[in-house]
């Protein structure tokens, strides 16, 4: 039977995550005062900061693998992208290495 | 010609993306299908909600017997982050109009927000975005059909999209002359983690960023 529940559940939440993406748009669609203008150059690189973190927010440095798996991983894309400024090659070698290390070094 | 490099860079591009949203989206399908929904719910939720976190949420509230206005209460401290995104690309997208901007704005992902975040070429955002999405939905559905069959070991595959925001901060790191706001997103969201904890942190931290980014805008505008 169709859980018509579920079905309400998915359209307020869709349709809140919609207008939240639209809302900006919609408010400095015509005029953008300059504090949008400074914001649009500014936020990229803080967003990416803190998503980066946001990425990691699980990770304890008190218990398991106190975080060495995520620290090494994240160090060697950004050596490694430092070096050779190939996104797709950091990215791959990050996480083979990160995943040899939670599956095989430190395996649950 | 020049159309067919610009989706050939949109694919190049895209491939981390790729990796970390059809493993992410075959973990939700698989979710989904063992809560007993199928493959068209996936579907359903990929078009209508496009936003991994929300749909995790949101499946989370299907069984939890969450009120309506609960669920909107939820999905706005979780999509709060979204406004940020558009802030920041009002400028950008400016040029774009009709239908074409309806999509780029509804499908600006967290992922798809980092690639176009730093592009002028309106052609390219678009490949970008409709690829990320296409991941997401084949991810999805497919771990909505595939069920519990799936027994190969994927753990830590995730990181791919950890990896993907590392590596952009490192090239915009290389490539800006001030990088103070670098600084202030990675400071405040640590501090704000130490702070509020890993499930209430996003909505300080922005706060923190934006207070942070004016308080200093003279500085940063300097360079």
């Amino acid at each position: 039977m169709f859980d018509v529940h579920a079905g309400y559940i998915v359209l307020v939440s869709g349709a809140v995550t919609v207008l939240l993406r639209f809302l900006p748009f919609v408010a400095f669609g015509k005029r953008r005062p300059g504090f949008v203008l400074y914001l649009g150059r500014v936020l990229p690189p803080a967003v990416m900061a803190m998503l980066a973190v946001y990425c990691l927010r699980g990770v304890n440095f008190l218990t398991g693998s106190h975080g060495l798996p995520e620290a090494m991983a994240c160090v060697v894309v950004v050596v490694l992208h430092a070096w050779r400024r190939n996104t797709l090659l950091s990215i791959t070698a990050g996480t083979v290495l990160y995943m040899f290390m939670v599956q095989m070094v430190f395996a649950p | 010609m020049r159309a067919s490099g610009t989706i050939r860079r949109a694919l190049h591009d895209t491939i981390p993306v790729m990796t970390g949203y059809v493993v992410l989206g075959m973990g939700f399908g698989i979710l989904l299908s063992t809560k007993g929904y199928g493959a068209l719910w996936a579907l359903a939720m990929c078009t209508v909600i496009y936003s991994g976190t929300m749909q995790f949420v949101a499946l989370d509230m299907f069984t939890g017997g969450a009120t309506l206005g609960a669920c909107a209460g939820t999905s706005l401290m979780v999509s709060a982050r979204h406004l940020f995104y558009g802030l920041s690309m009002v400028e950008r997208y400016r040029n774009i109009h009709g239908l074409k901007k309806a999509y780029l704005i509804y499908a600006l992902t967290d992922e798809t927000y980092s690639l176009v975040c730093e592009s002028d070429d309106e052609d390219y955002c678009f490949w970008v975005s409709l690829l990320d999405q296409s991941y997401w939905v084949t991810g999805s559905v497919l771990g909505a059909l595939l069920g519990e069959v799936l027994t190969f070991n994927t753990m830590g595959i995730d990181f791919a999209l950890t990896a993907l925001f590392v590596s952009i901060c490192t090239e915009q790191w290389l490539n800006s002359t001030s990088h103070y706001p670098a600084i202030i997103g990675l400071v405040a969201s640590l501090m704000c983690l130490v702070i509020f904890g890993a499930d209430g942190f996003l909505i300080p931290s922005m706060l923190a960023i934006t207070v942070m980014l004016f308080a200093l805008r003279g500085r940063i505008e300097d360079v």
